[in-house]
């Protein structure tokens, strides 16, 4: 879907949420601790909500959200970006974002 | 541990010292069998038709006579009357037999009631759980769990069965690396025992959907590991901690791994920890908001459910986390140091158990 393509192309760590997801949250504490300002879409207060949600399936999210973009490809959902961190995987993908502060 | 259907006893006591009706019917066959034929013998014998008194112990070998009258007895078919006599005497013969069958067979379900009684009062006097802490080789463990929620009730006896395959697997382990052996004997186990971790992880997944409440208060598990718990289980920061010391020569790659997989590791862990801080939030919020004077009327209820729904998401990445902390500490050891390291793991949970067990029985000692 065009409105996913878009959003998720955008540089950086995107990352879809929903507002009432405890686990996004989960997964924004992670990127947060990792020195990464992610952009965050809620997708629950977007009027094409189910249309999102479907897209985001289609292209292969194993859930809706949170669904993690890194430079504009696919991470995955909480299960994949674990696995990578604890791989030892996910840092060197998000190293051009992460901030040189604190 | 008992391997009991997953029909349980009610909680009233079952009746079974009510008089047999039965032994009155094997009365009433063979008076049926007197009148019918003409019968020969010579012995006057009595019909007994035994009422069980209430211990149920009554020897049965020596079976119930018959009465004859003499004094209607023919010579008329000698044969036909000495067959119908054999067919007679085989039929009570085995009539006693079944008899005899039946009141053993009472006998024992009748010990086993008591039993089952005697395991329950427990059970209720120590708050309605009988956790699988309490070893599984010297008594009987009935898990009963509050709900009585079928699904839960079979994940308790599974998680039963798995402790004691997991006690076995690390009693092999640890006789195994005492000696000396093979590296590919050692892969085996090591594989075996990692497989059983992540069967263990399956069936929470399984029981998080019936139960999360169940899963997440670690009522299956004993009381010094719930006292550890952690969504559900054990932290996998933990893990690392546990089997550290025990690794004596380690290469600088591997040491360098492993810093970094208990730094992530820690990392994962107080992301999900703060997620489900907010979980308990906004349901508390859920429970706490509306009317005043409403009782026990749940405001936003559809609300509350779906965050109860939500912590399954939780135990399941909780597990994940576990999972793929094994996985990883399986990739960066060597498989001797894997097999020590998971023996280690393997008695760290079983000194846990045992600190329950004693625990639990501290003021039953005599002082």
């Amino acid at each position: 879907m065009d409105k996913v393509m878009r959003m998720s192309s955008e540089r950086g760590v995107v990352i879809f949420t929903k507002s009432s997801c405890c686990l996004c949250y989960a997964v924004q504490i992670l990127f947060r601790d990792l020195r990464v300002q992610p952009t965050i879409y809620e997708i629950d207060t977007d009027p094409d909500c189910c249309e999102i949600e479907k897209a985001l399936l289609r292209i292969g999210c194993s859930t809706a959200v949170p669904a993690v973009f890194v430079g504009g490809k696919l991470v995955g959902s909480t299960n994949e970006v674990m696995s990578l961190h604890l791989s030892g995987s996910l840092i060197p993908l998000i190293k051009p974002y992460q901030s040189l502060l604190y | 541990m008992n391997s009991t259907s997953t029909h349980f006893v009610p909680a009233r006591r079952v009746n079974i010292y009510e008089p047999l009706h039965q032994f009155g019917m094997w009365g009433e066959t063979f008076k049926s069998n007197i009148g019918n034929g003409n019968l020969n013998t010579p012995s006057h014998i009595i019909i007994q038709n035994s009422q069980l008194d209430n211990n149920l112990s009554e020897d049965t070998s020596h079976g119930t006579p018959l009465v004859f009258d003499q004094e209607t007895s023919t010579s008329r078919h000698p044969d036909k009357i000495k067959r119908r006599l054999a067919q007679n005497r085989e039929a009570a013969k085995k009539s006693r037999l079944r008899k005899k069958a039946y009141v053993q067979q009472l006998e024992t379900s009748r010990l086993k009631l008591i039993q089952l009684e005697q395991e329950l009062d427990r059970a209720r006097q120590q708050g309605f759980y009988v956790g699988n802490g309490i070893d599984t080789s010297t008594t009987t463990s009935l898990g009963f769990s509050e709900n009585m929620n079928p699904g839960i009730v079979a994940f308790e006896m599974e998680y039963g069965h798995w402790i004691e395959e997991q006690n076995k697997q690390i009693c092999e382990l640890r006789t195994v690396l005492q000696g000396h052996v093979g590296d590919v004997e050692l892969r085996l186990l090591v594989e075996i025992a990692m497989k059983h971790y992540f069967d263990l992880f399956r069936m929470k997944s399984a029981a998080a959907k019936e139960d999360v409440f169940f899963i997440m208060s670690g009522m299956w598990r004993t009381s010094a590991e719930r006292f550890f718990l952690w969504i559900g289980g054990f932290r996998p920061s933990d893990l690392i901690k546990v089997l550290l010391p025990h690794f004596d020569v380690m290469t600088d790659q591997q040491i360098l791994d492993v810093c970094n997989l208990r730094q992530s590791c820690q990392q994962a862990e107080d992301a999900l920890s703060q997620g489900m801080e907010k979980l308990q939030h906004t349901l508390a919020d859920c429970i706490a908001g509306g009317r005043l004077g409403e009782g026990n009327y749940v405001p936003q209820v559809n609300s509350a459910m779906e965050r109860a729904e939500a912590s399954v998401s939780f135990v399941n990445q909780a597990d994940h986390l576990r999972h793929e902390t094994l996985q990883q500490m399986h990739r960066i050891l060597t498989t001797r140091q894997a097999a020590r390291g998971l023996l280690a793991l393997g008695e760290y949970f079983q000194r846990l158990r045992a600190l329950s067990s004693s625990w639990a029985t501290r003021h039953r000692e005599p002082a």
